[in-house]
């Protein structure tokens, strides 16, 4: 009997618990569905931050170790010592092929258009920043891989066993250029006028405008010394004479910029050095910024300056001091009258030449080597920095340990600190093996450089001293030199230069020149290598020494060197307890960098290929 | 008893998982395709890990190419299964042309492979070095050579520079040099008697020998063509 009414009221329930729409049908409580989203301002805003945050960048804070990757800095860090040993650049090196982000964006701007329970402001300037978000990414993978096709909507499967009307071919280069250039000046119109630098903006819109015309015209330009690197179809290469008509268009929307008025030169500070230094560091009131990834929103900072401040001052047991910038950069910012010249560590004769104070040998240089190197002998967050490799004797002997700040016998028999706190020390990680620090982006804020809080300096993207050196570039490419000296010496006044250049000073190495101390460390060296077909001749494989020719474009060089203090130990002669200098090129590097004409495009994985027998392969690989 | 069968038991199941491998686990590739890249039957000089030519197999569900790499000496060597190959050098690689393919009429050459096969791969080099001569003492390296030109029509390309380079190892070109000299292309005088020299610089450890040879760098192409190296004792 039990078991009949068993069996009759589980079929009641059975028969009835479905018929409670209300108690299945329920809106979920862990994700917001799209229409959710769509009909609220600051859900829309949400999902945009995470397609700026998807933005790529090859060299920035959060990747330190990118930027040892060619001359610009020592990596004095035992994990990437091989980036000194290898000879190679792979082919597949800073590739790109991301077009699950794009999609992404294409869903973000189809869905923005048909929204309309949005404020319509609101809406056009959302869709006119994912364009340009879209855009970035692009010209992102346009610079690393050449053209590539261009897909500006979602595309959809049909299931019908047959995707081939899915496969699309590569743009030719000029076509993605010309899809920047041309959607920039589409969306300027919907974007604000400052008012945010982490946002799109129209200067963002410009900057873009005037970085990818740029990169095109001098493409079009210097690809002729290459014709290797090229493609039948266009895929890779512009034809030379598009190159003024991308100039002319990079100067007027550099000159667009400045016309605002919202952006201008960072002048706060009146030392030159500090000045420089706080570009990348004062947050509040600098209108030189355009776009930033910014940090310390809702708490997120990153561990630059815990990687990179000075061994003797980090806050944290753990690492520092892994960024040592090169002497092969350190020897390329001029001196203040304007000329180029090696650090003098010897006379005529070949005799040591003996400074009172370690910061002599760097006196009378761009104060911008101050603002971007912390300088054997200067002062960090208000402590010197204690960079010496020894003594020296007159025969030649060198007194030294192994340890940080080590203590030896000096030949009078006295014990004595024999090598500084900060080194430099031989294969020893994590201090100034070469005898520099780096200083810019570094934290001067007390607690950056620990774990728990980290540092929230911001990544810049496009600030207008770029600009100007933009358009001082294109400007002379179209061989106004009148104008190419006076956007370049606003630059250079800035910094500290007392002379302006005149107009005929202004050549080729000149340009190369004043982007690489001004723009150094800020993700442009190894696209303005590339554009300028720079790159196979200046990182050409061979083993040769540092140049004597610091302004020369075409000096080779391969190999990153570091420069030793040494303490004299003389006793009796007023050299005593002077200070020389030696070359030298750290241990851990010992093969030069090479890079060839393949590296110029970025290999294309042959997955890619496998799914899309359109794509073609990069030349030279 | 009953403890010797587990123990047997155990011995047995540690045999089959020592020897089980050979059944399931395929045999790997032994079939030897080795050769030289040659002009008129010269082996052609290039440097190391620059210069390669790709293998492809149909019939797969994804294409993909066995990478094999020219040696200094222009010599190649690759371990392979029988197969129907496609051979081909890609077009910018070495300092010399491909010659279509008598059988595809392109730069494809079919390959069927189902021995171990010793091949050589006629190409048409933009130059040749002849008569290299290499001596030298130990302060000074010195070599004399000629150079002639193999492509004459209206492909030809001028000479950028030829380079003597010596190294202490023998993997000789620009990236391992410890010294060098060089003639830029325009101040040849006489392409049947070139004449380079160069200092013999302090070597740590210090060897009574250097590892010497010519290369030439051609307008517009990537990869130098090289001479044989010479072992140089003093």
């Amino acid at each position: 009997m039990k078991k009949y009414i068993y069996s009759i009221f589980t079929c009641v329930i059975l028969f009835t618990a479905c018929n409670d729409e209300d108690f299945l049908n329920r809106d979920p409580q862990n994700i917001l569905l799209e229409d959710q989203v769509w009909e609220n301002e600051d859900l829309v805003l949400s999902v945009l931050a995470d397609l700026y945050n998807r933005l790529p960048d090859y060299q920035t804070i959060e990747r330190w170790w990118e930027f040892a990757n060619f001359d610009e800095t020592f990596a004095s860090n035992a994990g990437d010592y091989w980036r000194h040993q290898n000879v190679d650049y792979g082919y597949g090196d800073w590739g790109m092929w991301d077009y699950g982000y794009i999609r992404d964006i294409n869903l973000f701007i189809e869905k923005a258009e048909v929204a309309d329970q949005l404020d319509p402001e609101v809406r056009s300037q959302f869709i006119a920043e994912a364009k340009f978000i879209r855009a970035m990414v692009y010209f992102e993978h346009v610079k690393r891989m050449g053209g590539v096709p261009l897909i500006l909507e979602s595309l959809e499967y049909d299931y019908s066993g047959d995707p081939t009307y899915l496969q699309y071919p590569r743009a030719q280069e000029h076509e993605v250029y010309d899809y920047i250039i041309q959607e920039m000046e589409d969306i300027k119109g919907d974007l604000p006028n400052g008012g945010t630098r982490s946002r799109a903006t129209i200067g963002a819109a410009l900057a873009l405008e005037s970085r990818a015309a740029l990169y095109a015209g001098s493409i079009a330009n210097y690809g002729q010394l290459t014709p290797n690197v090229s493609l039948p179809g266009g895929e890779v290469g512009i034809p030379a004479d598009m190159a003024d008509q991308y100039y002319t268009t990079s100067l007027r929307a550099s000159e667009e910029l400045m016309g605002l008025g919202t952006y201008g030169l960072y002048q706060n500070d009146p030392d030159p050095s500090e000045n420089y230094t706080n570009i990348f560091l004062n947050k509040s009131a600098n209108n030189e910024v355009i776009l930033a990834k910014d940090f310390l929103v809702q708490g997120r900072t990153h561990g630059f300056t815990i990687e990179n401040i000075p061994r003797s001052l980090r806050e944290e047991n753990t690492v520092g001091g892994k960024m040592n910038p090169s002497l092969n950069l350190v020897q390329s910012f001029e001196l203040l009258d304007n000329t180029f010249a090696p650090l003098p560590t010897e006379d005529a004769d070949g005799n040591p030449i003996y400074y009172d104070d370690q910061l002599d040998i760097f006196a009378g240089r761009d104060p911008r080597l101050a603002g971007t190197v912390i300088l054997p002998g200067s002062t960090f967050r208000g402590s010197e920095v204690d960079i010496w490799a020894g003594w020296k004797t007159p025969e030649g002997n060198v007194i030294t340990s192994d340890q940080l700040g080590g203590r030896a016998e000096l030949p009078n028999g006295s014990t004595d600190q024999v090598v500084g706190y900060d080194g430099p020390i031989d294969n020893l990680e994590w201090s100034a093996q070469g005898g520099f620090y780096l200083r810019k982006y570094v934290d001067t804020s007390v607690g950056s450089g620990q774990r728990g809080t980290g540092s929230a300096v911001w990544w810049i993207r496009f600030r207008y001293a770029e600009i100007l050196l933009n358009a001082s570039e294109a400007a002379f490419e179209l061989g106004d030199n009148t104008k190419a000296a006076e956007y370049m010496n606003q630059v250079r006044r800035r910094a500290g230069f007392p002379t302006d250049l005149a107009p005929s000073e202004i050549d080729f190495d000149r340009i190369v020149h004043e982007r690489k101390v001004e723009l150094s460390f800020e993700n442009h060296i190894l696209w303005d290598y590339k554009r300028w077909r720079l790159a196979h001749r200046v990182w050409n494989g061979e083993s040769v020494d540092l140049t004597n020719e610091p302004g020369d474009a075409l000096a080779v060089s391969t190999r990153v060197f570091g420069l030793k203090p040494f303490k004299v130990y003389d006793p009796g002669s007023p050299n005593h307890e002077k200070w020389i200098f030696e070359e030298f090129k750290p241990t851990p590097v010992f093969n030069p960098h090479r890079f060839r004409l393949g590296n110029y495009y970025s290999f294309i994985g042959d997955n890619v290929r496998n799914a899309n027998p359109l794509i073609v392969r990069n030349p030279n690989q | 008893m009953k403890n010797s069968i587990k123990y047997i038991a155990g011995l047995f199941c540690l045999t089959m998982g020592l020897t089980s491998c050979e059944y399931d686990n395929y045999d790997e590739p032994k079939l030897l395709f080795e050769g030289n890249l040659v002009y008129q039957g010269e082996p052609i000089g290039v440097s190391y890990n620059d210069v390669y030519f790709e293998l492809w197999e149909e019939g797969w569900q994804t294409f993909g190419n066995i990478g094999v790499a020219v040696d200094q000496d222009g010599s190649f060597s690759s371990l392979l299964f029988a197969g129907d190959y496609k051979l081909i050098i890609p077009a910018n690689q070495g300092p010399f042309m491909n010659i279509p393919n008598a059988e595809t009429s392109s730069d494809t050459i079919p390959l069927d492979l189902r021995g171990s096969l010793n091949m050589d791969i006629e190409v048409l080099p933009y130059y040749m070095l002849r008569n290299v001569d290499i001596s030298g003492s130990g302060s000074s390296v010195s070599a004399s050579f000629a150079l002639e030109q193999i492509i004459t029509d209206s492909n030809a390309r001028n000479i950028n520079e030829a380079i003597l380079y010596l190294s202490k190892t023998a993997f000789v070109d620009g990236r391992t040099s410890i010294s060098s000299s060089s003639i830029g292309g325009g101040d040849i005088a006489d392409m049947s008697n070139i004449q380079l020299s160069t200092n013999v610089p302090d070597m740590t450890p210090t060897q009574n020998y250097v590892f010497a040879r010519v290369g030439v760098r051609i307008d517009g192409v990537e990869d130098m063509l090289f001479s044989p190296i010479e072992r140089v004792d003093f």
